[in-house]
């Protein structure tokens, strides 16, 4: 016998299932009064630094059916680089962007939208600098752990070709699953849960 | 967005997830997964700066009633059906310590089993004063409670006879994005757990038990609301050894 290590398990995850818009949006689904407003509705105000972008996109099935019961977060730094969060030992982020959104798919097509600021580039471990890039995390009604991918941006290919993330997927045609569409101010991000498009999802 | 600023954060990467504990994606028993499911290798890497870091809720954004499902939804003076139940517990991590300023979120179905949604078919009743979520954020040791009522056991399209066992969704945020849970909490002694295919996901039966909450008899209210515990452990992170971090180890 040896010490034992006496860590906990993580508590397992379970499926947000169909009703996630209650718990996590009830003003978008129709349950006023309970929140004023709902967490993560809006991320910008008019004092927020950088450059104001629109991201858009669905959640689509393997049927190619977007998701209209599922829930989307995504995380980021700051226009400077800096993440709004304790765990920022770099400096100080913009007060006025938490750089954290929620936004639910629409019961009409599916659609989420953001409006953010681009995000500055952070360092990955070994100091080199990351492309600027969104995390996103995806939650549904038959998802029994939530997903963790990223976007990153179409007009940023030299950014993109010397990410450190993106030079490890080893089957190159499936980096542009990352990497949004469209112009600047307004990206679309679909991601794709199976197929051909499968989205590089991340255990991170 | 925290008003509490006083802790010295952590900043250490979290422990590699365990994907043999955790449900896979494909879980054909329960059929919306078998489209939804990503079925290529998820791509494997250390937490970066990305991971690491994640939104922190502070207590001021609370309101009076966040934590009172029988009350938040109600007209005054009147409160919302059902048995009245307290669910309490610790955010834990991995290493046993305390997850101060977690951000719980939870919503259920009423005492008949049905939710307050427009899909929702089930011919349960609506009850008027129940809406059927809240939230609430950990103190300094971790600890967190709420008052609602319990919910019931509700039929749903799986199987032409399947049922969920009676269970709260909640919703977890850490210090981490890298965090970042959902989960169900279900009740000691309901034979029905067992029959569940989406609690069926899960492999490993001491992680199912893991999600049962007890009755505790100590905390129950005399001539008011039982009591549940429900503990729950988010990923840990990493010991920053001789890296030169302000926090140290
Ligand atoms: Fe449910």
């Amino acid at each position: 016998m040896v010490q034992e290590l006496g860590y906990l398990k993580e508590t397992a995850s379970q499926t947000a299932g169909p009703y996630v818009h209650i718990g996590l949006t009830p003003n978008f689904c129709g349950i006023p009064g309970i929140y004023k407003s709902d967490l993560g509705a809006s991320m910008v105000n008019d004092k927020t630094l950088g450059q104001r972008i629109a991201v858009k996109g669905r959640v689509i099935d393997g049927a190619g059916m977007p998701l209209k019961d599922a829930l989307v977060e995504i995380w980021q730094a700051d226009a400077g680089g800096l993440y709004n969060s304790p765990a920022e030992m770099r400096g100080t982020a913009d007060p006025n962007f938490p750089g954290w959104g929620r936004c639910p798919t629409s019961a009409e097509d599916g659609v989420f939208s953001f409006e953010t600021v681009k995000p500055g580039r952070v360092p990955f471990n070994d100091g080199r600098l990351m492309a600027p890039h969104i995390t996103f995390w995806i939650v549904a009604r038959g998802i029994n752990i939530g997903l963790h991918t990223r976007m990153y941006f179409p007009d940023e290919a030299s950014a993109n070709a010397e990410d450190p993330l993106l030079a490890r997927i080893e089957h190159r045609h499936r980096a542009e699953t990352l990497v949004a569409a469209g112009t600047a101010p307004s990206y679309t991000f679909d991601i794709h849960l199976q197929g051909e498009k499968e989205t590089v999802f991340l255990d991170i | 967005m925290s008003d509490r600023q006083d802790h010295k954060p952590e900043t250490g990467a979290f422990f590699q997830r365990d994907r043999d504990w955790h449900a896979p994606a494909f879980t054909p028993g329960y059929k919306t997964s078998v489209l939804r499911s990503p079925q290529k290798a998820l791509l494997s890497l250390d937490n970066t700066i990305s991971e690491i870091t994640g939104p922190v809720f502070g207590h001021s954004m609370l309101g009076e009633l966040d934590n009172d499902l029988i009350h938040n939804f109600a007209k005054p003076g009147e409160s919302a059906i059902g048995e009245r139940i307290i669910v309490h517990g610790r955010v834990l991590d991995e290493r046993g310590r305390p997850v101060r300023s977690a951000l719980l979120e939870f919503w259920q179905a009423n005492a008949g089993g049905r939710y307050r949604h427009k899909k929702e078919t089930y011919l349960a009743a609506i009850d008027p004063n129940f809406g059927g979520c809240g939230r609430t954020i950990t103190d300094d040791e971790g600890y967190y409670f709420f008052r609602t009522i319990k919910p019931g056991a509700y039929p749903w399209p799986n199987g032409v006879n399947d049922w969920r066992p009676a269970h709260i969704h909640f919703s977890i945020f850490g210090h981490g994005f890298a965090q970042r849970l959902i989960t169900q909490m279900y009740f000691e002694g309901d034979p029905m757990i067992w029959k569940c295919p989406i609690v069926a996901t899960i492999p490993d039966r001491r992680a199912i038990e893991q999600l049962i909450a007890p009755l505790d008899w100590a905390n129950t209210i005399p001539m008011d609301a039982r009591a549940y515990k429900f503990d729950i452990v988010l990923r840990g992170r990493r010991s920053t050894f001789f890296e030169n971090r302000p926090e140290g180890n």
